[in-house]
């Protein structure tokens, strides 16, 4: 009797905890997200819709500036994830390094990029990457080119610039993951590898890359998950510009929904295909990382 | 004994070469590369900063010529940011949505992360896994919906629509609920005893043990929110509204961007976030890494 009525009151205390939380995602997470599985089947402007079946997929196939956004965003996240994980990897196995000088001004500095908001080192780009601005003065000064580069004014270096920017921001915070993960890994098996003679590289490839492979599993999800949502900074330094070249599927949401007449059901659609890349990317990295383990 | 030791004594037994002296020679070479390394991505991080100060002193036309001394337009700049923008009342309702949003989110989240991992029940932990499915949705796939909702609820250029879809976090719910495991359960059973009921035992015993638990989270919770950018763009409506992130992007969107000016503001907006990050580096790192180990 005792018993059941304990167990009564534990099973109400637990609701009663969470249920101010699963009410809230109940609400503006679950509910909106089946909502616009429904919206995406609908069609037409403003207020004035109807249900379209497949219009709106068949829309896609046919929409240029929907390929572009896809391409483009494709582009970042194949080029700009795997540039700024092997920087993080590479800056966090050397600052692990317990005789390394000046080595918490090292980790400051580079994760120092953190603190700033999308939006504020978004500004900060756009106005070091003008046409006559500080970067092409340096590359000048360096020799490196001889007549300045037009960043913003050319699709191939507009993307570059938006590479070099999210990699700027978000290389130390993946830094800090890896050098925890580092942090706890035990330090003899190194001595042992270094005395029988493994080179440097070898301990890297064969040591810490396996021993991390959740932490760079985990921060490769929610890198692919950020990218795949890109929008404070194009939408900051680029507009999506030169010619669509920047353009990422979030800010093209952004502009059927308040931009253009709001197509809300094909810009659901669109936002449909950003869930079905996150999941099946997701997906692919965890298969791939157990499929490495054996 | 440790393994290396092992292996030291073993090494010449098995006859594996000693390689220590040409080692050298390349430990030297790589230390070298390393420190180059370290002191270009550290130059590279923290170059945009020096831009951000210097480039807030000198004219918009000083700045797009890219020049990288200090000026003497920093008066003017800070004069001109303060007529065309209303500064103070701006930041005020950057920091009255950060406060209260991160204050909701804690509360929220944490009272579910304790009780996730308190009261365990099968249906739970089922309810628990489908939410960290849930962790994957993109806002992107969520802003649409969550306008025409605020929309019909009439909440658009209000707060509240901009707070109420951030109070629960997913992310806040687990890394309360991964804290809350290091809670000794020993403190609860004798709460218990003493007849204290489950939400003073929340209130009095684990709201003051989890105390830095607590501070790393109103890190990350509170520049997420003085940071956000996309949702407050759709939301807000009106400029007496309009938070600091909102207003330096506008002005950093004009056609001909007032560079100077928008750099006063820029720093202004990153001031609060830079203090945080120095005045409590380790506990944002702890925050950072808490939800995952």
């Amino acid at each position: 009797m005792a018993q059941a009525k304990l167990e009564r009151s534990e099973q109400i205390n637990g609701w009663l905890f969470v249920a101010p939380a699963l009410v809230l995602l109940g609400v503006f997470m679950a509910y909106p997200i089946l909502w616009s599985l429904w919206m995406s089947f609908q069609t037409g402007k403003g207020m004035n819709i109807s249900f379209g079946g497949l219009t709106n997929i068949m829309r896609l196939t046919e929409d240029a500036v929907f390929l572009r956004a896809l391409r483009n965003t494709l582009t970042f996240l194949v080029v700009q994830v795997p540039i700024m994980l092997v920087l993080a990897l590479l800056f966090a196995s050397a600052l692990n390094d317990s005789r390394l000088w000046g080595r918490s001004f090292f980790r400051t500095a580079i994760f120092l990029p953190c603190a700033t908001s999308l939006v504020a080192y978004s500004i900060l780009f756009k106005s070091m990457f003008a046409n006559d601005g500080v970067i092409n003065d340096f590359l000048r000064f360096a020799g490196i080119i001889s007549d300045p580069i037009p960043w913003l004014g050319d699709p191939f270096w507009a993307k570059v610039v938006i590479i070099a920017a999210i990699t700027w921001r978000w290389t130390g915070y993946n830094m800090i993951f890896y050098l925890a993960a580092l942090q706890n890994i035990d330090r003899s098996i190194y001595e042992a590898a270094r005395i029988d003679g493994v080179p440097a590289w070898g301990r890297f490839w064969y040591l810490t890359v396996p021993m991390l492979k959740p932490v760079i599993l985990f921060t490769s999800v929610i890198s692919t998950i950020g990218t795949l949502q890109l929008f404070d900074e194009v939408n900051t330094i680029t507009l999506g510009g030169p010619s669509d070249a920047t353009l990422t599927l979030s800010l093209y949401i952004y502009n059927l929904t308040f931009k253009f007449m709001p197509s809300l059901g094909y810009a659901s659609t669109v936002s449909y295909v950003i869930v079905v890349l996150v999941g099946v990317l997701s997906f692919l990295q965890f298969m791939v990382a157990r499929d490495r383990r054996r | 004994m440790s393994a290396s030791e092992q292996t030291a004594e073993l090494g010449p037994a098995l006859g594996v070469r000693r390689l220590q002296p040409t080692f050298n020679v390349f430990g030297w070479l790589s230390r070298g590369l390393t420190y180059l390394i370290l002191i270009a991505a550290s130059a590279i991080s923290i170059f945009p900063f020096l831009w951000m100060v210097i480039s807030s002193t000198n004219t918009a036309a000083d700045v797009l010529k890219g020049k990288s001394s200090l000026g003497s337009a920093l008066w003017a700049n800070i004069v001109s940011l303060f007529t065309q923008v209303d500064v103070p009342r701006v930041f005020g309702n950057s920091a009255l949505l950060a406060i209260v949003g991160t204050a909701l989110t804690l509360t929220v989240s944490s009272l579910a992360g304790y009780g996730f991992e308190m009261f365990r029940s099968r249906f739970r932990e089922k309810i628990f896994g489908f939410l960290l499915l849930m962790l994957s949705i993109p806002f992107a796939a969520l802003m649409v919906p969550l306008f025409i909702m605020m929309a019909s609820l009439k909440l658009i250029n209000t707060y509240t629509a901009i707070i109420l879809p951030t109070i629960a976090s997913i992310f806040m719910i687990f890394y309360f609920r991964q804290a809350t495991k290091a809670f000794p359960s020993e403190l609860r059973d004798a709460a218990r005893i003493d007849g204290l009921k489950e939400w003073q035992i929340f209130l009095h015993i684990y709201l003051p043990v989890m105390r830095s638990t607590y501070a790393a989270a109103i890190i990350i919770v509170f520049m997420a929110n003085w940071n956000n950018y996309l949702w407050p763009l759709i939301v807000l409506q009106t400029n007496e509204k309009k938070t600091i992130t909102l207003v330096i992007q506008s002005l950093a969107s004009a056609y001909y961007p007032d560079y100077g000016v928008v750099m006063v503001g820029t720093i202004l907006a990153t001031l609060p976030t830079l203090i945080i990050f120095f005045l409590l580096q380790r506990r944002f790192v702890e925050g950072m890494l808490g939800a995952v180990k």
